[in-house]
């Protein structure tokens, strides 16, 4: 060992410590990305402060002005905006509530038990993520009209609330973090089989249903081809439904337009800064272990 | 506990009987509503749209108005200039869109990686951030970026064409970004290449952490250069996240609707440049009221998809980018 530690000494230390100009390189390449990435964040807010006409100007306005109230008041007159951020508050709420239940549930029985058709069950789910949405539009639109829930959210929560993503995710973590001897202890003291997953396991879950609650929440506030089909009539738009729709008149006020834009990717902001982290975890576990 | 005290040795054993059943049965209740929710809406639909295909069908006129037209649905798509406009706009696009996403990517997720473990976290998230915004707003906020006269970007290409050396590299005049056929699809790409670039930098980073760090000790003990131990150990090994990262932008950006629908203010743009395929779908569904054409045209999409997955999987998912030795 010590004949040979002197020649590898250097080399180690060499991997830690980047050449000074590569180095420099790098965090110029990273800081410039950060920035382009930020930077239309930065002025959905600007401009939400600023009235049209100062909007479309050269150069664009890149400091934060007075015009919100006017902006703000402008977009309640035009638009039910209140109304439609609700609309989203609902759904997503609903969305993720149901998502959490019945994913948590198929996810506890293919994490614990075995039972027959288990792997292949398992298949088909996973196997679901394959199918292109774009596939499902047509059937979709005609079938909610066949039912009757043109207009009406469940036409959304309905079917997704048993979503393959959040199966296979409930699915790793409860096999990954809780031990089967909780349920045969469960047994042993008279629970019933829903009676071990409500009392014992889904306690337990609380990480896993964070995650997933977060992202079923952010997608349902985001999302936007299946609300378009849905929802008909203005006052039951979502906001992403209600911000095409000012955008898609003639005259846009679009600093109304911009306030609107601002209030609607707020919340997913604040839930951002609190929950980067989970969140990214948990969005890339899927494609990361699948 | 009075039915256990009049029937004392019956009930222990249809207890028994009701854990076991129970016990039994148990999982395949817990998991079907995920089975009766995908026969319901996922299978059903997709046979529906299969027999629909084949049929001429106006849905407002009622179920009864269908009309068996054999395989007329699809060769009208197949004939449609329309349809193949749409397609070549998909292709051009998602290869505009995506072949950058990954170039950006990359050397990012390895700059991160390289020396910047504090700012790691925060970095990751700055650059995942567009990720989950809503694609509405953030289109909305791109259309006005993109303003021929007075937009930001724009601007920042005049400034740019200002500076001395470099300068020429800019255009003088402002670009019609959503108003022109050459530049309409660059526009939405960079939309889409800007939404989508931290997340493939989060894919790669989490690749390149899985890399163990032996490899490249023993490689430089060996006297490898930072290069080689790129090319020979990251590269390679980077591949299988390479793979998906691929095939997800692919089947993603087939599928590209929001951000062209909304860039294009829902139209496709001047000479439809901006029309995707599954724009120009929903609008035969919608506009033109055609539901068996339609149809046909998601099985074509579909096909279109399965196809170039596949042909990605033999390409990269084999044989690999780089990293056969």
């Amino acid at each position: 060992m010590a004949v040979v530690s002197p020649e590898v000494r250097p080399k180690p230390r060499r991997r830690g410590a980047v050449k000074p100009l590569s180095r420099g390189a790098a965090y110029l390449l990273l800081a410039l990305g950060a920035i382009l990435t930020i930077a239309p964040f930065y002025f959905m807010f600007v401009f939400a402060t600023h009235d049209r006409s100062e909007i479309f100007q050269l150069p664009p306005p890149v400091w934060f002005g007075d015009d919100t109230a006017k902006n703000y008041q402008s977009l309640l007159e035009r638009v039910p905006f209140w109304r439609s951020l609700w609309n989203s508050f609902y759904l997503a709420f609903i969305s993720t509530a149901t998502t959490l239940f019945f994913c948590s549930l198929a996810g506890y029985a293919f994490a614990m038990y075995n039972f027959k058709g288990r792997e292949f069950l398992f298949g088909i789910v996973l196997a679901t993520l394959l199918i292109p949405t774009a596939l499902n539009i047509v059937p979709y639109a005609l079938i909610m009209q066949a039912l009757g829930w043109i207009d009406t959210p469940r036409a959304l929560w309905v079917p997704g609330m048993a979503g393959a993503f959040g199966i296979f995710l409930m699915r790793q973590y409860i096999g990954s973090a809780i031990p089967k001897e909780l349920m045969e202890a469960g047994r042993i003291d008279g629970a019933t089989e829903f009676g071990i997953y409500r009392r014992i396991i889904l306690p337990l879950c609380g990480p896993a249903l964070g995650t997933l609650g977060l992202i079923t929440f952010i997608n349902s506030w985001n999302s936007f081809v299946g609300p378009l089909i849905i929802f008909r009539s203005p006052e039951t738009y979502t906001a992403p439904l209600l911000l095409r729709s000012l955008q898609a008149v003639a005259n846009t006020d679009w600093g109304a337009l911009m306030v609107g834009v601002a209030l609607t990717v707020l919340p997913l902001l604040v839930i951002f800064v609190f929950a980067s982290r989970q969140l990214i975890e948990g969005l890339t576990s899927g494609s990361l272990k699948g | 506990m009075q039915a256990r005290a009049t029937i004392p040795r019956e009930r222990p054993s249809i207890g028994t009987r009701w854990n076991n059943f129970q016990r039994r049965y148990a999982p395949y209740i817990f998991i079907s509503p995920f089975f009766i929710l995908f026969l319901a809406f996922g299978l059903f639909p997709i046979l529906f749209l299969a027999y629909l295909s084949f049929q001429e069908w106006q849905p407002s006129a009622g179920l009864g108005t269908m009309k068996f037209v054999g395989l007329r649905n699809y060769t009208d798509n197949l004939t449609d200039p329309a349809f193949w406009d749409a397609l070549r706009h998909t292709f051009s696009l998602a290869v505009m869109s995506g072949v950058p996403q990954h170039l950006i990517a990359i050397p990012l997720a390895f700059a991160i990686h390289m020396g910047l473990r504090k700012l790691q976290g925060p970095l990751t998230a700055v650059y995942f951030v567009p990720y989950i915004t809503s694609v509405v707003a953030i289109s909305v906020t791109f259309f006005t970026l993109f303003s021929w006269q007075y937009g930001a970007i724009n601007g920042l290409i005049q400034a740019l064409h200002s500076l001395p050396l470099i300068g020429g590299l800019f255009p003088a005049e402002r670009i019609n970004w959503l108003g022109e056929k050459a530049f309409i699809q660059p526009a939405i790409a960079l939309v889409v290449v800007w939404r989508f670039t931290g997340w493939n930098v989060v894919l790669y980073l989490a690749g390149l952490q899985s890399i163990p760090k032996d490899l490249y000790e023993a490689a430089a003990v060996d006297g490898a250069t930072r290069a080689q131990q790129f090319r020979f150990i990251t590269l390679p090994l980077l591949r299988p996240m390479m793979f998906l990262a691929i095939t997800l932008t692919l089947i993603g950006n087939l599928q590209l609707f929001e951000e062209p629908f909304i860039l294009t203010n829902g139209g496709g743009g001047p000479g439809q440049i901006g029309t995707t395929a599954v724009m120009y779908m929903l609008r035969t569904y919608q506009s033109y009221a055609d539901a068996g054409l339609a149809a046909a045209m998601g099985w074509l999409l579909f096909v279109v998809i399965a196809v170039l997955t596949f042909v990605n999987n033999q390409v990269f998912g084999r044989s690999g980018l780089a990293g056969r030795e």
